[in-house]
Formats: C-alpha cells, sequence, structure tokens
C-alpha cells in the first residue's frame, strides 16, 4: 500500500551518499512523487469534465431557456419546457413506444441469456468456440444491424413475411404496427446482446463453488432444484448489473428504430411515430427542428427517469432472487 | 456418442458437475441453433449482396451466393465516399483507441499503486461516472464543438472519447494484482522516475489487460452512429454514417446496401474470429471482477 513511504527514505540515504548535488535530486524525486499520481489522472477528469459533467449541467440550464439554434439572445422561460414536454402527447408516446422496447428486448434477453448460460456452463467440447458463436453479434455494426434487419423485416419482400406465408399465415407490415414494430426492434437488440449477456452470466456462474453443487446433489436435489436453489441466488450481483447495464442502454435506444423505417430517410419512428423512442425525438426536436431548449428538457427527464428505473430494477432483482433463496 | 465420450472422458458424475451436469446431445443441438441464428443475418446480407435486387421479389429466396458482390461492392465506393469513410473510421478509432489505452493504463497505475490524498474518493467518483448515460450531453457538447468550430472535423468525435471512466476502472483492476510493489520499490531504488516505472515496469505486466481493452474501445469506436451523426457532415464521414447514407434514398437498391454493410462488418468480423478467444476471456474476466 504505502510504496511511496517505504521509498523515502531508501532515496534519502542513496542521495545522501552517492549525489554531489543531494538536494536538487531529492526535491526532484520528492516532487515528481508527490504530482505524477495526479497527472496521471488528470486526463480523465479533464475529458469526463468537458463530455460529462459540463453537458450535463449546461443541458440544465439550456433547458430553462427558449433556444433555438443560432440564437443570440434567447429568451430565459424558466420551467415552460417542462410544462409543455409534460402536456406532449409526442412525447408521452416516444416514451411508451421507449418502455415497450425496452421491456420486450430485456426481460426475454435476460431469460435466455441465464438459459444459455447454463447450457455453456456443461463440459463441451470446443468451449471457447461455442462461446465466440454466441458472441458474434456483437460484432455487428447498429447500422448495418438496422439497415440488415429492416429488410428481412420488409412487409412486401422480407425474407419474414416469405416464412410466414410459406407455412400458411399472413404476412405482417412489421413497421406500420406499433406492436408489431416493437416486437420487431426488440427482436434486432436481442439479437445482439443475448449472446454478451450469456458470457457474462456465464463467468459469475464458474464462480459458484462446485462443493455446493456436489452438496445438493447428494442430497438428491435433480437439475432444476439445483439450478434454482444455487445458481440463481448467487447469480444476484450479476442480475442486477446486467439488468441495470440493458436498462441505461434500452431506454436510450435510437439506432434501431432510427433505421428500422420502412421509407428510409424519414427518420420520424413511423408513419405515426408509433416506433418513435425517447431518444429518437430529443434527436429530431434538437438536430432537425433546432429547439435547443426543448431537446434539453427532454434529455434531462430522460436521465432522471433512468436513473430512477435503474434504481426501481435494482430493488426489485434484488427481491425477486431473495425470494427465491428459500 | 459424444455425450457417452465425454462422460467418460469427464470420469462421472462428480468431476461433471456444473449449474446443469454434463452436456446432452440436445444441448449441443439447442447451441448449434442459436449459432446458426447469430450467423444468418451477416449471411443474409452477404447473400443479398452478392445477387443483384431482383432476388429479394422472388417467393423462395436462393440459398447460395452468387456471383455479383465485387460489382456492388465497387457500386458502393461509386455511390458514397466509402475510401475517406473508410480512413476517417480508422483514424477516429485508431486514435482513439490508442488514447484510451495509454491514458487508461496511466489512471490505472495510479489508482492502483501510487498513494495521493483523495484517491479513494476520485476512484468513488470514477465507478459513480460509469452510470452517467454521456449520450445526453449531446446538446451542449454540439454547442461546444461549433464554438471551438471543431464541427465537421474528426477532431469532434476523437476529443470527447480520448478516454473512459470504464477504461480507467478496467486498468484499475487489473493493475492492482498484475503490478507487485516490489518491481516498484526496486525500480525506485535504483533512481527510476515515476513515469519510468511505469513504462518499463507497469505497462508490459497489464499488457493482457490494456490488449482487451483495445480490441474493446476499438470496436466501439469503430460502430459508434449518434454522435458521429450528430457532429459530422455527410461529406466526411465515418463508415457508419457512409452506411446511412446509403440506405437513405426514396428508393433502396438492397444489393447496394448490403453490399456496403458486408464491407463494414467483414474487417470486424475477421479481427472478431481472431481474436474471439481473448475477447470472450476479456468479457468474461470483467464480469467477475465488476
Amino acid at each position: 500500500m504505502t510504496v511511496v513511504d517505504k521509498i523515502a527514505p531508501d532515496e534519502e540515504k542513496a542521495g545522501v551518499r552517492t549525489s554531489p548535488r543531494p538536494t536538487l535530486r531529492h526535491r526532484l524525486s520528492r516532487w515528481d512523487v508527490k504530482v505524477s499520481p495526479y497527472l496521471y489522472i488528470a486526463p480523465f477528469f479533464v475529458v469526463f469534465g468537458i463530455v460529462g459533467l459540463f453537458p450535463l449541467l449546461y443541458t440544465a440550464y439550456v433547458s430553462l431557456f427558449s433556444w433555438e439554434a443560432g440564437d443570440d439572445d434567447p429568451a430565459f422561460i424558466g420551467l415552460d419546457n417542462f410544462k409543455e414536454l409534460f402536456a406532449d402527447t409526442q412525447f408521452w408516446n416516444a416514451l411508451e413506444n421507449t418502455v415497450s422496447i425496452f421491456l420486450l428486448s430485456s426481460v426475454p434477453q435476460l431469460i435466455i441469456a441465464v438459459l444459455l448460460a447454463a447450457l455453456l456452463s456443461a463440459r463441451l467440447r470446443g468451449a471457447t468456440g461455442w462461446r465466440v458463436g454466441v458472441l458474434l453479434p456483437y460484432a455487428a455494426s447498429l447500422v448495418a444491424l438496422g439497415i440488415i434487419f429492416a429488410n428481412l423485416f420488409g412487409p412486401k419482400y422480407g425474407l419474414v413475411n416469405g416464412l410466414l406465408q410459406t407455412i400458411g399465415l399472413d404476412p405482417v407490415d412489421w413497421q406500420a404496427g406499433r406492436f408489431s414494430s416493437h416486437a420487431a426492434i426488440a427482436i434486432m437488440v436481442n439479437w445482439r446482446w443475448t449472446g454478451y449477456n450469456a458470457l457474462i452470466v456465464l463467468a459469475a456462474m464458474q464462480a459458484i463453488p462446485k462443493e455446493l453443487h456436489e452438496a445438493a446433489l447428494i442430497d438428491g436435489a435433480g437439475a432444476a432444484r439445483r439450478f434454482f436453489s444455487i445458481t440463481l441466488p448467487l447469480l444476484k450481483p450479476t442480475l442486477i448489473f446486467v439488468t441495470i447495464t440493458s436498462t441505461i442502454g434500452g431506454l436510450q435506444i435510437f439506432t434501431e428504430p432510427k433505421l428500422f423505417d420502412a421509407m428510409p430517410g424519414s427518420n420520424n419512428g413511423g408513419s405515426s411515430n408509433q416506433f418513435q423512442t425517447v431518444t429518437l425525438y430529443l434527436y429530431q426536436t434538437a438536430f432537425e427542428n433546432y429547439e435547443l431548449g426543448y431537446a434539453s428538457a427532454i434529455a434531462w427527464v430522460l436521465f432522471v427517469i433512468i436513473v430512477l428505473i435503474a434504481l426501481v430494477n435494482f430493488f426489485l432483482t434484488g427481491r425477486l432472487t431473495a425470494v427465491k433463496k428459500k | 456418442m459424444t455425450t457417452l465420450h465425454s462422460v467418460f472422458k469427464n470420469g462421472g458424475l462428480k468431476r461433471g458437475v456444473s449449474a446443469l451436469g454434463k452436456p446432452r446431445r440436445a444441448t449441443y443441438v439447442v447451441l448449434t441453433i442459436f449459432v446458426l441464428g447469430s450467423l444468418f443475418p451477416f449471411y443474409w446480407s452477404f447473400l443479398v449482396a452478392s445477387r443483384d435486387s431482383g432476388m429479394l421479389t422472388e417467393r423462395v429466396p436462393p440459398f447460395l451466393p452468387g456471383g455479383n458482390f465485387f460489382a456492388n461492392a465497387a457500386r458502393v465506393f461509386d455511390t458514397v465516399p466509402f475510401w475517406k469513410a473508410l480512413a476517417n473510421s480508422l483514424i477516429v478509432s485508431g486514435t482513439v483507441t490508442l488514447t484510451t489505452v495509454l491514458f487508461s493504463a496511466l489512471a490505472g497505475f495510479a489508482f492502483a499503486k501510487l498513494r495521493f490524498r483523495g484517491r479513494n474518493g476520485l476512484f468513488v467518483f470514477i465507478v459513480i461516472t460509469l452510470a452517467v448515460p454521456t449520450q445526453l450531453g449531446i446538446i451542449p457538447l454540439f454547442m461546444a464543438m461549433s464554438e471551438f468550430g471543431w464541427a465537421g472535423g474528426l477532431q469532434s468525435v476523437i476529443v470527447p472519447n480520448l478516454v473512459t471512466a470504464f477504461g480507467v476502472f478496467w486498468m484499475r483492476q487489473y493493475t492492482v494484482d498484475a503490478v507487485p510493489y516490489e518491481l516498484i520499490e526496486a525500480a525506485r531504488v535504483d533512481g527510476c522516475s515515476m513515469i519510468r516505472i511505469f513504462w518499463n515496469v507497469c505497462l508490459p505486466a497489464v499488457r493482457p489487460a490494456a490488449a482487451i481493452l483495445a480490441m474493446f474501445t476499438f470496436m466501439t469506436s469503430w460502430n459508434d452512429f449518434l454522435w458521429p451523426l450528430v457532429v459530422l457532415d455527410a461529406g466526411n464521414p465515418t463508415v457508419q454514417l457512409a452506411l446511412e447514407k446509403l440506405q437513405s434514398g426514396y428508393y433502396v437498391d438492397y444489393s447496394l446496401v448490403l453490399a456496403g454493410t458486408t464491407l463494414a462488418t467483414i474487417p470486424i468480423l475477421i479481427v472478431f474470429l481472431l481474436l474471439g478467444r481473448q475477447i470472450v476471456a476479456g468479457i468474461m474476466q470483467g464480469a467477475v471482477k465488476g
């Protein structure tokens, strides 16, 4: 722990013994020891100040103004942006869409990830190969992915509808419906992230002491019983971690809905905003309509919502896994 | 066959115990289906890219690639400034990766091995900032970039990503175990300055963690979309922006667009297949430590 403290006396002795200019060398070295740590951590704090803290606070400031892009003298309007926002049906619609897409993606994703991790934790031949295979989608770019899935879910010639028709079902106009578009976007999200989360859960599973499983086995517990009584409760911290990260990511979803439009380039999140998300609305308000003040209000409300939902998640996940412990 | 063999090899029940016990054939079947599903969208986009868009109107699409991939790829370069986009993405991701690894390793070294006032408090602060979604700050950040006259230039994408909280956290966790105090003390006794100790003692010891951080940073930066979309213009795009531009016409030529996505994905996919083992190890290690 105390390298520096331990080193200092040695340094002094060495200095006295050998150097003709002990004081200068000694002083330089002391200075080096004192200042270096701050220099080494400085880049992070400078960058965070510029891209994290300043924007967060300045967003709050801008949200109090009627601020259009290029405005020299924006008018201070207090909380009017927020009042307007709470009465804005388009915002509530976007929020509903975001939550709906988030739930449709994160719930099945977590369940599948845990099951997949259980499969991967068996003594597989070529274990690494399977893990890499499961993680492949993580390498895809979101933009490429958005384009590919928009094509697969195309209303007229999409492969998914082709399959549906082949097995005798009616084709679905995926982009047109509210629920169907949410489901399609959620599939896109799940496709990319399930394997990644499975690996995180797998790592936690492997950290569970083998003795616990062996003891349960001797007591006559079957695979399912051991899974619910040992594995799941001990995964709690990891599940909380995965849930919170997917919440933060899920509530900011942007690229997938932006590229999912049947009429590319229209950017609306659907003809009647049926899959417009909050971040998409924020982007349009700020960078297409140039209402920076209003967009800042959206950003802050979204930030608060993310923090709140992350907290709720934290307690909820704790509860659920605690109950299973019994 | 497989199952029987592995049971035999693993020495029966006791050693084979894990979450769900020994793998059965069903395990392999489910995993195979999953991996095929993971691969399918990549394959599909290559399939369309190697034919012409006419294939999409066929009731039963062909299952083997055609011979038009290079023609379609050539059209990608004619339609959007794809070379420039590739160069831009390389410059941005390369620079960001280098600085992130270097600055994170430096800060990680300081937090793990050096004593200074406020060390614990500052580190906790960094961990908390992990939870702050920086995406939400794009409006003032955009205003700042315009103010500096950086909007449209690559520096506007590079500077905000010079170093990340995750990088610092990651390197600190690794440095704690990887660099023994004795080595640092020995170097100090030999009269090394702090920065030489970092360079000659710490950095070689944390190379595995630095390599994993480099891969993640590169992939994240290469795939970034929202911020470049806000701050760059169509004449100076990254690969992701060029892809989006390909798709954003009124009429979408999917053979062209998916040739673009294939071109953009192949390099990352190759890196991924070559370094897959390390990437997997990195994700799993991070999960246990985090």
